[in-house]
């Protein structure tokens, strides 16, 4: 019995082993090499006017926004209602700056991984989106969000996963996002992400000391299509610092590739280990059926 | 025509007698129900099965403590991650008996694959609870998210409480009397037991798999790249305790059942204990390799990390070495002490895993609601109830007779 169940745990190890190490090696697979649009935000240039929450609830048919900017005296994140926020941090000389938030559309998206059912997937186009038709509410694509993006409408017998759609419907009509088109102060840059990279890279090596030398979603996540560039960090506004360079499907790949190694290797294996068990037991064995209960 | 008819309904009665009524009459029968245990499930099942409609009809919001910070709750957490875990002692059985021909565990095998399939189709209603379009759930057949962990669990459980259900076939087709079936059915039972491996093997890591894309998220003394590979070792735990702990309540419970049938339990608990002591010790070393190699020895001096040392020293080392020293001194007590510690560390793991230890930063803490206890709890009932019912009816814990000396 134990050595059977011995080798029984050191071949799973073994076979789990060589499928995570195989995997490993391996590319990832959609993190470089997308040059789909993306927005450039340069915080330094917001002047938290919230006409990108307004423009945004009015694409998107959701509830008009407070008019007061008391609400960003405290920190704001997404909602079901809300696509995206403007939140408001002081810099330690006591100038304010602003950030708006939204779903970051992730070159290799955690959330479109992370579902079954390919209810959030990547369009070919760059915009990461929703089919409500599809989804089955699992919700493993909000756990799956490095930057806590995709909210539930918990309130609802049939709930949607709401979040930010890049305006795709817009863009595939030629138009830019909502917000972009409406932002006043040039905060928001739409365009291709490779020319915005470069323009983020420009501006922060065009003005020494004035920036933070980081491009927040250049790596982030394994890259996403919108980019920030702060004077501060970038926390303050209320995103997260965390977030890991390595993308996020890539992290699961290794275990991924397992199940075709159990699928082809399980069978003959333990129908090999079956014959053998039944030869070990010898004369017994052939003597009762196998299933024979000997009590 | 009337005679034949006549026929047929005494037939019909006699079936109804015979397999549903436990040989007496409806009102006798109805009288034999009349116990405390059944007062106190149909107390649970009157107060839970509404709140489990009434959650379809008022949405998750209304009846569980669910946030945006905590998508998953108790009914992912308990009712999925550990019903499946502890459905274990299926495939583990199975393959023990089936596969390596280990016959003297042959008794065990059968309560042991009713557990699993019970455990499996309450873990598919849990689910379904959980789910927020659960007539969607179709749509895995039609989708393949094939980058999704869950995709590759969903998959498994669907084929995997079939195969169970196939496999559970034998007993029923004993009870109803079908031999030709049953022979059928008999022959398939390895080739079942090998799908039966194949995917719990898969599963079983791939609820590991799936919090392997939160690396931000969960905790890092719980987050490790082999999670999945922990998920799997920790399964068979649960499997060979859940076994050691169900044999003891069920000879307990059905002691009608097993009269005349001379299983040395004892005998059979002790290879469980010592092949538990060898799981365990293998499942801790490695949960040891993974805190080193994820660096987290800094997080065991905090309120974590005595989470952690209760985990994995309390309820992995210490029943280690229960089943140890009561396999070598065959102190059955111990080693059924030990399956019970098995079982309960299986759970504190996978809540750990799903709920205490995940968006362990966040702010705000999920605090499961008094609904989702109580339909967690109902699905427990339900299951519970179910397994009375078959073993009560079917062979599962005795030899049907007509069947067994077909073989000899
Ligand atoms: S930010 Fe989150 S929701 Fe948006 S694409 Fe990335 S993973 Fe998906
Ligand atoms: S909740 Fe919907 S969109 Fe999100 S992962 Fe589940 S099925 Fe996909
Ligand atoms: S519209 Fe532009 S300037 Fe106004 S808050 Fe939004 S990003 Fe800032």
């Amino acid at each position: 019995m134990s050595i059977g169940r011995r080798e029984f745990i050191k071949i799973a190890a073994v076979t789990a082993g060589a499928a995570g190490a195989g995997s490993a090696s391996a590319a990832t697979p959609h993190a470089e090499g997308t040059d789909g649009p993306g927005v450039l935000v340069d915080t330094t240039l917001c002047v938290g006017c919230r006409a990108c929450e307004a423009a945004c609830a009015e694409k998107n048919e959701l509830p008009t926004p407070p008019e007061s900017d008391d609400v960003m005296l405290q920190r704001r994140d997404t909602a079901p209602q809300v696509f995206t926020v403007v939140n408001r941090a002081e810099k330690d000389d006591g100038t304010v700056r602003f950030a708006k938030k939204q779903c970051m559309h992730c070159l290799a998206p955690g959330c479109a991984s992370a579902c079954p059912v390919r209810a959030m997937d990547k369009s070919p186009e760059g915009p990461v989106v929703y089919d409500p038709s599809k989804c089955m509410g699992c919700r493993y694509c909000m756990v799956a969000c490095p930057f806590d993006v995709p909210k539930y409408e918990y309130d609802s017998w049939k709930p949607r996963v709401r979040k930010c759609s890049f305006c795709a419907d817009r863009q595939a009509k030629g138009l830019k996002p909502a917000c972009t088109e409406v932002c006043p102060s040039g905060a928001l840059t739409f365009g291709r992400r490779s020319e915005l990279l470069e323009l983020a890279k420009t501006r922060i090596y065009t003005n020494p000391g004035k920036y933070v030398p980081h491009v927040y979603g250049e790596h982030e996540a394994g890259g996403t299509s919108w980019l920030y560039i702060t004077d501060l960090d970038l926390e303050k506004l209320a995103f997260r610092a965390d977030v890991p360079e390595k993308d996020i499907p890539s992290h699961v790949s290794g275990a991924l590739s397992a199940p075709p190694f159990v699928m082809t290797l399980w069978p003959p294996l333990l129908m090999g280990l079956y014959v053998f068990s039944r030869r070990k037991n010898g004369a017994e064995g052939e003597e009762h059926g196998k299933e024979d209960h000997h009590g | 025509m009337a005679s034949v008819q006549a026929g047929a309904v005494t037939a019909q009665q006699s079936f109804v007698r015979e397999k549903i009524l436990l040989g007496m009459g409806w009102r006798e029968y109805a009288r034999s129900c009349c116990t405390k245990g059944n007062a106190i499930a149909a107390a649970i099942l009157v107060v839970g099965l509404p709140i489990f409609v009434y959650r379809f009809i008022a949405g998750l919001g209304a009846t569980t403590a669910l946030s945006q910070t905590a998508p998953w709750g108790l009914w992912i957490g308990f009712d999925m991650m550990t019903g499946i875990a502890l459905a274990a002692g299926g495939f583990t059985i199975g393959a023990t008996v089936q596969i390596f021909g280990l016959e003297e565990y042959h008794p065990i095998e059968r309560p042991a694959i009713l557990t699993a399939f019970l455990g499996y189709v309450m873990a598919v209603i849990g689910l379904l609870a959980d789910l927020g379009r659960p007539w969607n759930i179709v749509m895995a057949m039609f989708n393949f998210g094939t980058a999704s962990a869950l995709f590759e669990v969903a998959w498994c459980v669907m084929c995997y409480t079939t195969v169970l259900l196939l496999e559970f076939t034998v007993p029923a087709f004993e009870w109803l009397g079908w031999r030709k079936l049953h022979a059928v059915m008999r022959k398939a039972l390895i080739g079942l037991t090998v799908l039966s491996v194949m995917f719990s093997t898969m599963h079983q890591s791939a609820l590991g798999s799936l919090f392997l894309l939160a690396p931000t998220k969960l905790h890092p003394l719980w987050y490790t790249p082999f999670i999945f590979v922990f998920f799997f070792i920790s399964a068979i735990i649960a499997g060979i305790s859940m076994v050691i702990v169900e044999s003891m309540l069920s000879h307990r419970a059905f002691h009608s059942q097993v009269a005349g049938n001379h299983v040395d339990m004892d005998k059979l608990t002790l290879g469980l204990g010592k092949a538990g002591a060898l799981v365990m010790f293998a499942y801790f070393f490695l949960k040891l390799q993974g805190v080193i190699d994820g660096h987290a020895w800094g997080y065991l001096p905090t309120a974590y990390g005595a989470l952690f040392l209760v985990e994995t020293v309390g309820f992995v080392l210490v029943p280690a070495f229960l089943f140890a020293y009561g396999a070598r001194n065959a102190k059955v007590k111990l080693v059924r002490a030990a399956g019970v510690m098995g079982v309960l560390g299986v759970i504190l793991n996978r809540l750990n895993v799903s709920i205490v230890a995940f968006n362990w930063n966040q702010p705000v803490r999920y605090v499961p609601s008094a609904s989702e206890v109580i339909v967690s709890i109902t699905l427990v009932t339900i299951g519970v109830l179910a397994f009375r019912w078959i073993v009560n009816r079917m062979p599962i814990l005795r030899e049907d007779p007509r069947f067994a000396a077909g073989h000899h």
